[in-house]
């Protein structure tokens, strides 16, 4: 690509530049809104409710990111250094919950935890009732510990892989100036992996924001939900685009204290750290405790509740069953891995560019690009709805005018809309994972290359590629399993008759049929499987 | 290289998605529908095989349909419109999404208090709102009105769902309507200080935790009941539903609707007005209501034998439209008497 570069300097800068304000015009059609004047709803939501929103919204972010930390953390630091047993099982295992909805998860601990469900009905045989006590599930705890659940996997996969590509020499290295285990680990390790940790946590902040699904199956108000009353209540759209404006300008500058953080570390690992290193030995009892941590967590966050769809699922099966599944299934499949593909080459350009042009503009468009995944997903929808609209008005008229052709709107219900609105959606996903391995490919390499007489499309080939190979499938992985499990953007942008699983499950979730939502969630699940597994098979290897 | 390829190939295959999609039929009527697939899937077949019509549809939540057909304005592909709740059809009428018709079947065949004034929009179904009990420690003399329910006998005693839902905002709304705001404030202020647990997601979950006894008494649409007692017939749960509000002076019980109007610019008006009146006629009724144990607008049509069990009950008939008239004031009403 560097070929590219010499015969069009400005090619990087146009590049981004196109993508960013492709990405921008959703953004930019609800900061649109900002520009209304506000209402009666905004006044009334800003009196009655918005106060007790933020205090909800903010200790559930808190302690979502807490937790998400601890145990994705942990159980990368462990899964990459110790040996303990089954240590190479739960590297990728860990990794399934990703395949688990929230929403999914959510309705699952609802029923599990419920006054008569197999939890407390269990512990009150063992239990005499004036000692038992057991907290409400539909409280704050209840959706902190579910969203975190299913959100972990995100820390874990990408600070995971900052283990392993900074290599166990650093550790090693620690241990030779005469750091112990744990100092190594505190202060050198962990302020080491800090860029891994951030790109982790700004997905899980930016994922917990948006959603929409877990906690309404919970009841629990955060800012989405008054962005939802805004306009299912009040059916004042400004009013939620406004919301919504606030919350992308919330992260936009929480995007920029991170980068600023980020900035100012450099970090790059001469040599490549591999599977080769040694991994520490450790004691009985510790290498058990391991694997108890390892497998509770597993347990709680995907098993069970699997255990529990597939019972559900069994119920059902035989009314719910028929051919139609195969297509929803094979929609959900098509979707994730368009989206995927469009989503990652236009994260590569991006990335390339700003390596290229290290300066404030490119950073810029660069943050604007990445701005839909903070967005909630229906008021997204809204954002590219609109404009779309509004071309395919635009090509109709101008075919009557022109050619007296009558014809039906060009873009709207297509794939390519669709396609186009979750690549702005999760474009976030794709480009941080592939960023945080772009910043592997240090100066250095380049110029080694060089000076062997490697350039241009080769050394994008047989340099670049392979350092970057775990970053692309990471982000290709993750954008196709966000794309599956997507709900709002599918409904509100999908062709006539056209249906999804995700979609499905919508329809059975929100009249609370929780079993017959089972055979839908399963299959998404299952689905979700494969890109894991191919994912970590390829990871392994390098 | 081979990314150069799949985007190429990408590129084809959007490209050839897109082209098909634009086809126009001879005889087609295209739906947005609110109401959920598995219900209004069997019914469009039934009309496909009779008349030979296709029928296209989309699903959705009311609001994004509503924003799709606005943006798309006069090119939008939609004839028909079908939602549930009131309040949304008001809503649609409203934003100019629906024009009037007029056609003596329809007015034959659905009751006034179900339809819109200006005839942009028809109920097909009702759907009641009342009150579920457990029948092992509540007498159903102990119960009168939806107002009793703020007695505070029924402290720690009630589970309502979510505020959020349109079905409740409609239900105030008409409280709204009848008794107007102050009395409606105080009377839901009331509820809420009975409540047992908080606001629930569903109605479904309403019931199941009266079922389990976390509460008593409840507010939901008797199809939920329907369909859970169905479910669980071999439990026996000791759940049974009430008919509030029937005495002489009293306003009867709540009743919605599901209904549908036919869009502004609907290219297939002819066909779309057909496929309306086909709905509310006799032999749809059925099929409309019993798929989700709802109760037939139609007159001449009885309900399903498992929900005439469930008994007669007078309903209000008020016209359905104040539901969306004042659902914007039913939602800060709950707001501000904290009712989540």
């Amino acid at each position: 690509m560097g070929f590219y570069l010499k015969f069009f300097p400005g090619g990087w800068r146009i590049a981004v530049f196109s993508v960013a304000m492709l990405v921008a015009v959703p953004v930019l059609v609800i900061f649109y809104s900002l520009l209304v004047p506000t209402d009666d709803v905004w006044d009334h939501l800003v009196n009655n409710v918005l106060n007790n929103l933020l205090i909800n919204t903010f200790w559930l972010v808190l302690g979502v990111s807490i937790i998400t930390s601890v145990i994705g953390v942990s159980l990368a630091w462990i899964t990459a250094t110790c040996d303990f047993p089954a240590r190479a099982f739960f590297s990728w295992a860990l990794l399934l919950p990703l395949a688990m909805p929230a929403y999914v998860l959510a309705f699952v601990f609802i029923v599990l935890l419920n006054f008569s469900g197999p939890v407390q009905s269990t512990l009150r045989m063992w239990i005499p009732p004036e000692y038992f006590w057991f907290p409400n599930a539909r409280s704050t705890w209840g959706v902190v510990t579910v969203m975190s659940l299913a959100l972990y996997p995100y820390v874990y996969l990408i600070v995971r892989n900052g283990f392993i590509t900074q290599g166990m020499r650093t550790i090693e290295a620690a241990q030779s100036l005469g750091f112990d285990r744990r100092q190594g680990f505190f202060k050198i390790i962990l302020p080491m992996v800090r860029p891994w940790i951030a790109g982790g946590l700004m997905l899980v902040i930016m994922e917990t924001l948006a959603d929409f699904g877990a906690v309404s199956i919970f009841n629990f108000d955060t800012f989405t939900t008054a962005i939802y009353k805004s306009w299912f209540g009040f059916f004042s759209i400004d009013a939620a685009a406004q919301l919504s404006s606030i919350l992308v300008i919330f992260v936009f500058i929480v995007i920029i204290v991170e980068q600023r953080m980020r900035a100012k570390m450099r970090y790059s690992q001469t040599g490549r750290g591999g599977s080769s290193v040694q991994l520490f030995k450790l004691n009985g009892v510790l290498r058990w405790t391991l694997f108890g941590y390892s497998s509770s967590v597993l347990l709680i966050a995907f098993i069970i509740p699997c255990i529990q769809l597939i019972i559900w699922t069994l119920n059902v099966i035989e009314h719910e069953f028929t051919s139609r599944y195969y297509e929803l299934l094979t929609n959900s499949l098509m979707l994730g891995i368009l989206a995927s593909l469009l989503t990652c080459i236009l994260a590569l350009i991006i990335s390339y560019a700003k390596r290229h042009h290290p300066d404030k503009p490119t950073g810029f468009l660069v943050k604007i690009s990445t701005l839909g995944y903070a967005m909630p997903g229906t008021i997204l929808a809204v954002g590219i709805f609109i404009p779309t609209a509004y071309v395919d008005n635009l090509l109709i008229a101008l075919s009557m005018q022109w050619f007296q052709i009558e014809r039906g709107p060009l873009l709207q219900g297509t794939l390519l809309v669709m396609v186009f609105a979750f690549m702005v959606r999760f474009m976030a996903v794709g480009f941080n994972s592939i960023d945080s391995s772009m910043h592997r490919i240090t100066k250095n390499i380049d110029e080694a290359a060089r000076g062997m007489g490697i350039k241009g499309f080769n050394m994008l080939r047989r340099i670049h590629i392979p350092i970057l190979k775990s970053g692309i499938l990471t982000a290709a992985t993750l954008v196709f399993l966000d794309v599956m499990k997507e709900m709002p953007i599918t409904l509100m942008t999908r062709p006539f008759g056209w249906d999804s699983l995700s979609v499905k499950i919508y329809e059975l979730t929100s009249e609370g049929e929780w079993e017959r939502a089972a055979l839908p969630s399963i299959t998404l699940v299952l689905a979700g499987l494969i890109p894991i597994f191919l994912l970590m098979r390829k990871s392994d290897k390098l | 290289m081979i990314k150069k390829n799949t985007v190429l190939w990408f590129i084809a295959l959007s490209m050839a998605i897109l082209l098909t999609d634009s086809n126009l039929y001879a005889k087609e009527v295209n739906v947005y529908s609110s109401r959920k697939d598995h219900l209004i899937r069997p019914l469009f077949e039934a009309y496909e095989k009779e008349t030979g019509v296709r029928i296209r549809y989309i699903t959705g939540s009311e609001a994004m349909l509503f924003q799709k057909i606005k943006s798309e304005g006069k090119n939008t592909p939609a004839d028909m419109l079908i939602t549930v709740d009131a309040g949304n059809l008001w809503n649609a009428a409203k934003k100019g999404l629906l024009q009037p018709v007029q056609s003596q079947i329809l007015n034959r065949n659905i009751p006034d208090h179900l339809r819109d004034d200006n005839n942009q929009w028809f109920g097909l179904s009702i759907r009641a709102r009342t009150i579920v009990y457990r029948n092992d420690r509540v007498k159903p003399s102990e119960l009168s009105t939806y107002e009793n329910l703020g007695n505070p006998k029924w402290k720690g005693k009630l589970c309502l769902r979510t505020s959020k839902k349109v079905y409740n905002q409609s239900l105030v709304a008409m409280f709204i309507a009848q008794y107007g705001e102050e009395k409606t404030e105080s009377l839901i202020k009331s509820w809420v200080s009975n409540l047992s647990i908080s606001p629930l997601s569903s109605d479904n979950e309403v019931i199941e935790e009266i079922g389990a006894g976390n509460c008593e008494i409840g507010i939901i649409n008797s199809y939920y009941y329907g369909r859970f007692m169905r479910k669980y017939e071999a439990h026996a749960f000791p759940l049974a539903l009430f008919w509030p509000n029937q005495g002489e002076n009293q306003s009867g019980v709540h009743v919605n609707i599901s209904g549908a109007g036919i869009t502004k610019y609907s290219k297939n008006k002819k066909e779309a007005i057909k496929l309306l009146e086909w709905l509310s006629s006799t032999k749809a009724q059925n099929l409309f209501a019993d798929s989700n144990m709802e109760y037939p607008v139609n007159a001449d049509v009885k309900p399903h034998e498992f929900v005439q069990k469930w008994g007669n009950f007078r309903q209000n008939v008020i016209n359905v439209a104040k539901a969306g008239e004042l659902q914007k004031s039913a939602v800060m009403l709950m707001d501000r008497v904290g009712y989540r």
